[in-house]
């Protein structure tokens, strides 16, 4: 173990939490403000399909992230839109959100690719690095950290927390309930596009049909780890990004291979993850009014 | 107090319709923007496989496995759980049914216990959710995601390194002709799995509405609060709920290998068993988590995916346009009082 290779390590964990940082960190100032989304998994699989259409279709990687990040934003609205103002069932605008992604972004590589399943875009459209480390796995870490200040030590941080713990008392103060709850649930949606577009564009050169592969999962598992703090969720990124890069690592070893089916070490980052969340007991405390729509008296 | 009752289940009847008419529409859209004819989509979708004696049969056949994914999804709301691991709890069925395919047994005894190996490892992965649930506090979203994953890659080394077919590397080895169901009509894919899938569902609707415990996962769905209250022990009915749950869905797994031609295998990338367990989803959450319910919405589902080889074939629109609809539907059917919002639209344009 050289330094080379602890960085090599390093920046491999970093890629492979990026993407569920992203997604934990909107999902946090989402679920802070009384929305929870498991639409995640969707939302990144479609901002994915999307920053890799623009990507290809204008030849700029910029216009890719933006398409993610559009992509994001547009589903967040919708899902704030019908929490909040609608008062629906957050878990089930979530789970539909979900079922139209696997369908629409098979359906779309077919329709806009021609090809089934599996779409590669060259290296050259990628996302440029910086010394070998991408720019939106920094941005990750800084988002994170800047969501922090806005949650613990902002006025507004103190509104958007209000409106998930006690959201009565907010509007008795004059917090506009919904349209906090609204426009946190399009932050989540934005981030989570940012890290479908990660996925596509910058980690891999692809776009698959199953591309975010329970991350949008794991990240609401990161949210539960960092108890509903942005900083914690780095950690919890990290030791959740590391299983998928220990699962790739252990595939590679030759003997092990002859002993076991290689398939079986895909299983690695969900089982550790399974392990982990199961370790929490007790330890975290969602906001109070998560998940329930705020209905005036 | 029955003309309320009536009332409300039309209410509910028609919000579904609605639900579904703007999942339909927007789906269209989406077609539109890919280039292809929706109107021509939609006739392909449902007209033959609604109309024809044929299409009739193959959708009673595709909604055979989907009923039963979708009492997996009902029992745990009856319960106010959200057990979405329906799909992982089917996979490992499926491959309780398979290994038969690789075993020499006297040939009576194939059905029985692929049916039973079937349903109790579908039932073993159900639970695990469960406990983690009752004993140690995990969120049942998160605990099925993963271990519908973990299924996955586990069916899918079985497939490729234990059960491989010598002969054909695209799927496992099939049961043997003693260990399928028989076909009900000749030359369609409707086999006795319908009938084991509706006796299940019966079932289910006895345990839930009949029975002691049934009562218990009800109240605790209701109002967990109370029934703690009560007496009833709430972690428990957690674990009644995901090992019923876990039981059917472990049914619908041997239901598509012993009772679905041409393969009576799994096939590579689980592509004959993907998604199954999702469909059961929107078929409980469209026909309100209730047995009844579930039934009408299995044949609708049970359509859309019979007419989706037809789709593809003659209006050229990628099968995956089924499940794109399908989530556009389970989002407007989000929206409460879709209906009355419309209609209030419509009502202030006048």
């Amino acid at each position: 173990m050289n330094w080379s290779m602890i960085w090599q390590l390093f920046v491999q964990t970093l890629d492979a939490s990026t993407p569920l940082l992203l997604a934990a960190t909107g999902e946090i100032i989402g679920e802070s403000a009384g929305i929870a989304n498991i639409g995640l998994e969707g939302i990144m699989l479609i901002s994915a399909f999307t920053a890799v259409y623009a990507d290809s279709a204008f030849a700029s990687p910029l216009l890719g992230v933006l398409a993610g990040l559009a992509t994001g934003l547009l589903l967040g609205v919708v899902h704030g839109y019908i929490s909040a103002y609608m008062k629906g069932n957050q878990i089930i605008t979530g789970t539909g959100v979900n079922l139209f992604a696997a369908g629409f972004v098979a359906y779309s590589i077919i329709a806009f690719f021609h090809v089934a399943g599996y779409y590669t875009i060259d290296l050259s459209l990628t996302v440029p690095k910086i010394y070998g480390v991408s720019p939106i796995a920094i941005s990750s870490l800084v988002i994170a950290v800047l969501a922090y200040y806005l949650l613990f030590k902002t006025q507004i941080g103190l509104a958007i927390r209000a409106c998930g713990e006690n959201p009565e008392a907010a509007d008795s103060v004059g917090v506009r309930v919904e349209l906090v709850q609204t426009l946190t649930s399009s932050i989540a949606g934005l981030l989570t596009g940012l890290a479908g577009a990660f996925l596509s564009i910058d980690w891999n050169a692809s776009i698959t049909k199953q591309m975010s592969a329970g991350r949008g999962f794991i990240a609401l598992a990161t949210v539960n780890f960092a108890n509903w703090n942005p900083l914690l969720g780095i950690a919890g990124s990290f030791l959740f990004g590391f299983f998928w890069v220990l699962g790739e690592w252990i595939k590679s070893i030759g003997w092990l291979k002859q002993l076991i089916p290689v398939d079986l070490f895909n299983t690695i980052p969900y089982l550790a993850t399974l392990v982990v969340v199961a370790g929490l007991i007790g330890r975290s405390r969602p906001p109070k009014y998560v998940g329930v729509p705020y209905k005036r008296e | 107090m029955l003309d309320g009752r009536l009332k409300e289940y039309l209410t509910g009847f028609a919000e579904v319709v609605v639900a579904i008419v703007a999942g339909m529409l927007i789906g269209g859209l989406v077609m539109v923007i890919g280039g292809y004819n929706p109107v021509d989509a939609y006739y392909q979708l449902f007209v033959p496989s609604l109309t024809t004696g044929y299409g009739l049969e193959m959708t009673l056949s595709f909604a055979t496995p989907i009923i039963l994914t979708a009492l997996t999804f009902a029992v745990g709301v009856r319960a106010g759980l959200f057990n979405i691991g329906a799909e992982g709890q089917m996979y490992m069925g499926a491959l309780g049914a398979v290994i038969f395919g690789a075993i020499t047994l006297p040939s009576i005894l194939y059905l029985p216990l692929e049916f039973i190996v079937a349903a109790v490892l579908g039932m073993i992965w159900g639970v695990i959710a469960g406990i983690l649930k009752a004993y140690r506090g995990v969120n049942e979203v998160v605990s099925t995601i993963m271990l519908n994953w973990i299924a996955y890659w586990i069916v899918e080394s079985m497939r490729v390194y234990v059960i491989p077919n010598p002969v054909d590397a695209s799927k496992t080895v099939s049961v043997p002709p003693a260990g399928r169901l028989p076909l009900l009509v000749e030359g369609t894919e409707l086999s006795a799995a319908i009938i084991i899938s509706i006796l299940v569902l019966i079932f289910t609707y006895f345990l839930l509405w009949k029975t002691a415990i049934g009562y218990e996962i009800r109240a605790v769905g209701y109002n967990p609060l109370a029934s703690r209250y009560a007496g009833i022990n709430v972690r428990r009915v957690a674990l009644y709920s995901f090992i019923i749950g876990g039981f059917t869905a472990g049914i619908a797994g041997f239901c598509e290998v012993a009772g679905r031609p041409p393969s009576y295998a799994i096939t590579t990338g689980l592509s004959n068993l993907m998604g199954l367990g999702f469909d059961g989803l929107t078929v409980s959450l469209i026909g309100y988590n209730h047995p009844i319910g579930i039934l009408l919405a299995s044949i609708f589902i049970g359509a859309m995916k019979a007419g989706s080889r037809n789709m593809q074939i003659y209006a050229r629109v990628p099968l995956e346009m089924v499940q794109t609809v399908q989530g556009l539907i389970i989002i407007a059917l989000s929206i409460p009082g879709l209906l009355r919002i419309i209609s209030r639209r419509i009502g202030g344009v006048r």
